[in-house]
């Protein structure tokens, strides 16, 4: 196995609902509740090789945008290290290391919410290349051309505002803001969600073909197993904060080994399967701000024994890599 | 079997300043007591505004222009709201696709799934109470006495969506509408909906409309299923012939573009360009500037043309080359 680009190494991300003066008051003598908080991503441990394609897959609030936005350098965690090529992604104080950062980029939901309403194509496009010296200013709309072209664009869509743009082509323009500054890492939070069917598939395509061309590595967050299967080459499944299963893709879709794994691959709505009696698992998603205790996902879990109810189970090999977090590996 | 619900070439435009989007452009559907529906497309295609011309909830800048839509033996276009209202929730019932605005955020669940009932029926509170409670432990609700006194923001978004079915099913309506009911929810979520709307609509005998853009969940969900595209249904036909030899190149395209129906890593049989705009529309087939097959005959609108028993197709140039002979 070649050199990691990226290395997780425990992190951990707390939100805290910071107190109101009347709470903070009963504090002081004693009295109030402590600070409520969520672990949005408790001690996560991942290592992305050059060239690779990650799927993240889990529902909402399991954590997986926290800890795309953690890779990405946009949120510091509380706990760990992030490490790309050997260099940390934060700095002491919190801050993005710069360098570092600047190779890790980010391609978000909502392609409407993640464009400023009020600059054209080519300032939404070139402003952080020159800024950070990867074209000179004189090159800039040249360069903003090329990359309109590699994501299939007109150079005419240059002076466009994105209220001008259709979805698929919002899209594509965060997609083309991401590789201006020449990225080695993309992490790619449901960049398809907000899309239509027939569009998904142009703008999936357009993340193969750019992989293919720039030998870029991806982190590709999804809740839609489809589009992660068809995409990675590795899989890591996320249950309330914590990862629950890693395994090449190949071996997850063949013989998933987590219960909820299991749970996510027979729910899942496929084409092939003529009608058919759903046979749903029970139970909602926890609140992550008050999980259950030991094995989170105990509680929907069908196999669930009392050990699960008190201990956490932790993720252990199971196979040549394969990592699971289930006491009935045990 | 009875027929529910007759759609024919209904119209329905949304006045603009450009000019009337022909939202719903001459749709024909019909379907009988019991069966399950999916209706299939992108969004602008339309098929939203054809649920509501069902529900009789077009308001201006929207209208009817055109066609007749034929409820239980009724003449639903054109009809009094005072019909209509007698209809909606006792006979026809809609879920939506956002659980949060669908229930009034300052009413108690109880007070209105009292209200639902006691609009059609005369009942005492108590009874009323009763039924709802039960409605509530139907659609698969712990704990539902806790349920009733709660507010709609106690509750997550499947659990909300579960209220609204419950609701909608209170009567055990002849038809149901569902637009989009699981498009917000997450996926072991969506599949607990699936099956509680799929075991209640077997018990009551509900026919049922399903909308989404997911071809995966009418698969595994209706009997047959009906595409959309650009204000007209352009295929129609058992949901297992459909899917798995589509007649249209639309829906072809749209199956093609289904991530897990390839080979990993492969690129996917995309359909290039985007849905047409639905002001000033040119003459012929909608999907012509998209399409692989289209030529010089797609510039005359094609009508929907019967292919086999139940299967029909709105092309001139329809897959049936890949019909297998049996």
């Amino acid at each position: 196995m070649s050199v990691p680009i990226i290395v997780l190494d425990g992190v951990s991300k707390r939100f805290v609902r910071p107190l109101d003066l009347a709470a903070r008051a009963a504090g002081l003598v004693g009295l109030g509740p402590g600070s409520t908080f969520v672990q949005a991503v408790d001690k996560v441990d991942l290592a992305v090789t050059p060239g690779e394609v990650v799927g993240l897959v889990g529902e909402s609030g399991c954590g997986k945008s926290t800890l795309g936005r953690i890779i990405a350098g946009i949120a510091a965690p509380s706990d760990g290290r992030v490490s790309f090529r050997g260099h940390d992604v934060y700095r002491a104080d919190g801050e993005a290391n710069g360098d570092a950062a600047l190779k890790i980029q980010m391609i978000f939901q909502d392609p409407m919410g993640s464009l400023n309403p009020r600059r054209r194509v080519t300032d939404i496009v070139g402003e952080a290349p020159v800024v950070h010296g990867v074209v000179a200013r004189a090159e800039r709309n040249d360069y903003v051309e090329m990359l309109l072209a590699r994501v299939g664009l007109e150079p005419s869509y240059r002076s466009r505002f994105p209220h001008q743009l259709s979805g698929g082509q919002r899209a594509r323009i965060g997609i083309a803001r991401a590789l201006a500054v020449k990225p080695d890492f993309l992490v790619c939070d449901e960049p398809i969600a907000a899309l239509d069917v027939s569009i998904q598939a142009q703008v999936l395509n357009l993340f193969m073909q750019l992989q293919r061309d720039l030998g870029l590595t991806y982190l590709f967050i999804s809740h839609d197993l489809g589009v992660v299967e068809h995409m990675s080459d590795r899989i890591v499944i996320m249950y309330l904060g914590r990862v629950v299963e890693v395994a090449s893709t190949e071996d997850l879709f063949r013989a998933p080994n987590h219960p909820y794994t299991q749970a996510l691959l027979a729910d899942r709505p496929k084409l092939d399967t003529a009608k058919r009696r759903f046979k749903p698992i029970a139970g909602e998603i926890p609140s992550p701000a008050n999980p259950p205790a030991g094995c989170h996902f105990h509680p929907r879990c069908p196999a669930a024994m009392a050990r699960c109810r008190a201990e956490q189970p932790a993720l252990k090999p199971i196979a040549d890599g394969r990592l699971s977090a289930c006491h009935l590996n045990d | 079997m009875a027929t529910v619900l007759q759609i024919t070439d209904l119209e329905t435009h949304v006045a603009t300043r450009d000019g009337a989007v022909k939202a719903v452009d001459g749709v024909s559907l019909t379907v009988e007591e019991g069966e399950l529906v999916g209706l299939v497309g992108e969004s602008g295609c339309g098929k939203t505004m054809t649920a509501l011309s069902i529900a009789g909830l077009i308001d201006v800048p929207a209208r009817i222009v055109g066609g007749s839509i034929r409820f239980d033996g009724a003449e639903l276009v054109g009809c009094p709201e005072e019909t209509l209202r007698a209809y909606r929730g006792l006979k026809l019932a809609m879920i939506f696709q956002n659980p949060m605005t669908s229930l009034n955020p300052v009413l108690r669940i109880d007070t209105q799934m009292i209200e639902a009932i006691t609009a059609h029926q005369r009942i005492s509170r108590r009874a009323a109470r009763a039924r709802a409670l039960a409605a509530l432990a139907a659609v698969g609700i712990a704990a539902p006495g806790e349920r009733l006194d709660a507010y709609p923001h106690h509750l997550s978004g499947g659990m909300r969506q579960r209220v609204c079915i419950a609701i909608a099913l209170l009567h055990a309506p002849r038809l149901l509408i569902a637009d989009e009911p699981t498009t917000a929810l997450d996926v072991t979520i969506q599949s607990q909906i699936l099956a509680a709307v799929q075991a209640l609509c077997a018990d009551t005998g509900t026919a049922l409309i399903w909308i989404t853009h997911d071809l995966a969940v009418v698969a595994g969900l209706a009997d047959r299923v009906a595409v959309m595209y650009a204000g007209r249904i352009v295929e129609n036909g058992p949901v297992d012939q459909v899917l798995t030899r589509p007649l249209h190149p639309y829906t072809r395209g749209l199956i093609g573009s289904v991530p897990s129906q390839q080979q990993r890593g492969a690129m996917l049989m995309q359909i290039p360009g985007m849905p047409p705009g639905l002001i000033n529309r040119p003459p012929g087939c909608a999907f012509a500037p998209r399409c692989p097959r289209s030529d010089a005959a797609c510039t005359a609108e094609p009508e929907m043309a019967t292919y086999a028993p139940r299967r029909a197709a709105r092309c001139w140039h329809p897959h049936v080359d890949v019909e297998p002979a049996t």
